[in-house]
C-alpha cells in the first residue's frame, strides 16, 4: 500500500483507540497490533491446576432440568484418552448467556453459569447442566441448541473446540447455519444421543469418524 | 428472560486471528504424543457468533489471598530460588484485560510435580504444591511468588528435558480467548533439544519467554521476572464497516 505523506487525515472525532482497520495514525499502514501468545499443551499434570470442587456444575446440583452430558474422548488408535480436559460453554433454556459480552445483556438464569470443565480421568468427561436454548445467529436467524467444547490433552498444542448438538432436535437441527455447512457424513460426529440422565458424545480426536473440530 | 425470538441482527464483535504462520500447530511430528492425538483433518471455518463472543466470569470469589504465595504450604516454606512473576494481560489492541483469572501450575524447584503419574525419582516438597491461582487488577496486571521451577526428563526422545516452564490458563472475556500456555525462563540452555518450545513459529518464540525484571527483584528477598500475556483482541463491529474494512 502507498503512502501519500500530505495526505493527512482529519482528526478523529473521538480519543483515538488503536483498532482493527481504523485508519487515522497518519503514520502507520497497518492498525497498532500485539502479537499474541502462543499456545502450548495443558501437559499430563493439569489436574494440580485446573482441578476445582465445583468443576463438572453448569448448572447447580439438582437443578430442574439438569441433565448430565457424557463420553469418552478417543485417540487415533480407538484408545480412551484418560488425561484429557473438556470445558463445555452455552447458553441456558432461554437462549440467553451469563457474560456481560452478550449485547442484549447479560442473562441470569437461577443456578446456570454456562461453564463447566471436566476431566476424562474415569475414562469419561460428564458435566451437569441445562439444555441450551436456541440462539440468534446474528443474521436474523436462530441456531440450533448446541454447547461449545473445548478439548486439551497432554499431546495437543492448542486446544481443539467442537460443539455438542442434540440428536433429538432434528428440526432446529435442520436448520442450523453451522451444521449445514458441514459434509452430511460428518454432521452426526456432533450429534449427542439421549441416554438414561441426559445426553453422550464421544469425541474421536482422529480415525474414520474424527469430530468436525472448528476453526475459531 | 432473554427471548429467543430471531428479532434483528445482533452487533457482534469478531475476535482476529494470529496469522496461523505464528501460531502454534496442534499436532508437532517431535512431540510424540501429538500422533495419535492431533486432529489430521482440516478444522472447519467457524463464525463467531454469540457462543463465541460471550465467555464465563470467573473471578475473585474462587481465588484465596494465599493462592498467590506458592513459597508457603503445610505451615512451611518451599525449597528452592524465591521468584516473583508478574506481568499484565492485554488483548492484541493493547487493551488491559481486568478481572481475569490466571491459574498456574508448575513443578518444584527439583523439577517434579505433585501429581500420581509424576514417578520421576527426584524429591517431592513438603511445602509446594505447584498450585497458583491469582485474578488481574483494573491495569490487567498480576503476580504470583513461587520457587524457580526445576528441569525435568519425559521420555519423548533419548535425554528429552523439559526447560523450566510454568503452567499458565487464561479464559479472557469471550470464548474465543481462552488460552492454556507455558512461560518459560530466559537463556534456558535446553530449548535447542524441547520439541514443545520449538513447535512454536519461530517468529513467535520470543512471546512464550519472560525476561529478568530487575525493577521488581526484591533486595535480599527474591527475583522478578516479567511476562506479558497478549489474547486475540477485536475486529470492529460488522455495523461499524462496509466490505472493505473502511469506517462507514
Ligand atoms: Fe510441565
Amino acid at each position: 500500500m502507498t503512502v501519500d505523506p500530505l495526505d493527512v487525515p482529519p482528526d478523529p472525532p473521538t480519543p483515538f483507540q488503536p483498532r482493527s482497520g481504523q485508519r487515522g495514525t497518519g503514520f502507520l499502514t497497518e492498525p497498532f497490533r500485539l502479537g499474541t501468545t502462543p499456545s502450548a499443551t495443558v501437559g499430563p499434570y493439569l489436574a494440580i491446576g485446573l482441578t476445582w470442587p465445583d468443576g463438572v456444575w453448569a448448572a447447580a446440583e439438582g437443578a430442574e432440568g439438569g441433565i448430565w452430558i457424557r463420553g469418552r474422548v478417543l485417540d487415533g488408535a480407538g484408545e480412551v484418552v484418560p488425561d484429557a480436559m473438556v470445558e463445555t460453554w452455552q447458553a441456558d433454556p432461554d437462549g440467553g448467556f451469563p457474560s456481560r459480552e452478550d449485547p442484549r445483556g447479560a442473562a441470569h438464569h437461577p443456578g446456570f453459569r454456562g461453564y463447566a470443565r471436566s476431566q476424562t480421568t474415569t475414562g469419561e468427561y460428564a458435566v451437569f447442566t441445562l439444555k441450551p436454548g436456541r440462539v440468534p445467529d446474528g443474521d436474523g436467524g436462530l441456531q440450533a441448541p448446541h454447547v461449545d467444547v473445548s478439548v486439551f490433552a497432554r499431546g495437543l498444542l492448542d486446544r481443539v473446540v467442537t460443539r455438542v448438538y442434540f440428536a433429538d432436535e432434528a428440526e432446529a437441527n435442520a436448520g442450523d447455519p453451522v451444521l449445514a455447512a458441514l459434509p452430511e457424513d460428518r454432521r452426526g460426529t456432533l450429534l449427542a444421543v439421549p441416554a438414561d440422565d441426559g445426553y453422550r458424545l464421544d469425541i474421536h480426536l482422529q480415525g474414520e469418524r474424527e469430530t468436525v473440530f472448528f476453526d475459531l | 428472560m432473554t427471548g429467543t425470538t430471531a428479532g434483528s441482527r445482533v452487533v457482534l464483535p469478531r475476535y482476529l486471528r494470529e496469522d496461523p504462520s505464528l501460531r502454534t500447530p496442534v499436532g508437532f511430528p517431535d512431540y510424540r504424543s501429538t500422533a495419535l492425538r492431533a486432529p489430521l483433518r482440516t478444522p472447519v471455518d467457524l463464525p463467531h457468533r454469540l457462543t463465541e463472543t460471550t465467555g464465563p466470569v470467573l473471578g475473585e470469589d474462587r481465588v484465596l489471598p494465599h493462592d498467590a504465595d506458592l513459597t508457603w504450604r503445610n505451615g512451611g516454606e518451599a525449597v528452592g530460588q524465591r521468584i516473583l512473576v508478574h506481568g499484565r494481560v492485554l488483548d492484541s489492541d493493547g487493551r488491559p484485560v481486568p478481572g481475569a483469572l490466571v491459574e498456574v501450575w508448575q513443578a518444584n524447584a527439583a523439577g517434579r510435580y505433585r501429581h500420581v503419574v509424576d514417578n520421576w525419582p527426584a524429591p517431592l516438597d513438603p511445602h509446594f504444591d505447584g498450585l497458583g491461582r491469582v485474578v488481574t487488577d483494573g491495569l490487567g496486571r498480576y503476580e504470583f511468588l513461587t520457587v524457580k521451577p526445576g528441569a525435568y526428563p519425559w521420555g519423548n526422545h533419548h535425554n528429552a528435558w523439559r526447560p523450566a516452564h510454568i503452567h499458565f490458563s487464561l479464559f479472557g472475556r469471550a470464548f474465543t480467548q481462552r488460552l492454556v500456555t507455558q512461560m518459560y525462563f530466559p537463556d534456558d540452555p535446553l530449548f535447542g533439544q524441547d520439541p514443545i518450545y520449538n513447535a512454536i513459529p519461530v517468529a513467535a518464540r520470543h512471546r512464550a519467554v519472560s525476561r529478568f525484571s530487575l525493577e521488581r527483584t526484591q533486595d535480599n528477598w527474591a527475583l522478578a521476572f516479567r511476562w506479558d500475556i497478549v489474547l486475540r483482541g477485536r475486529e470492529q463491529t460488522p455495523f461499524e464497516t462496509d466490505d472493505d474494512g473502511d469506517v462507514a
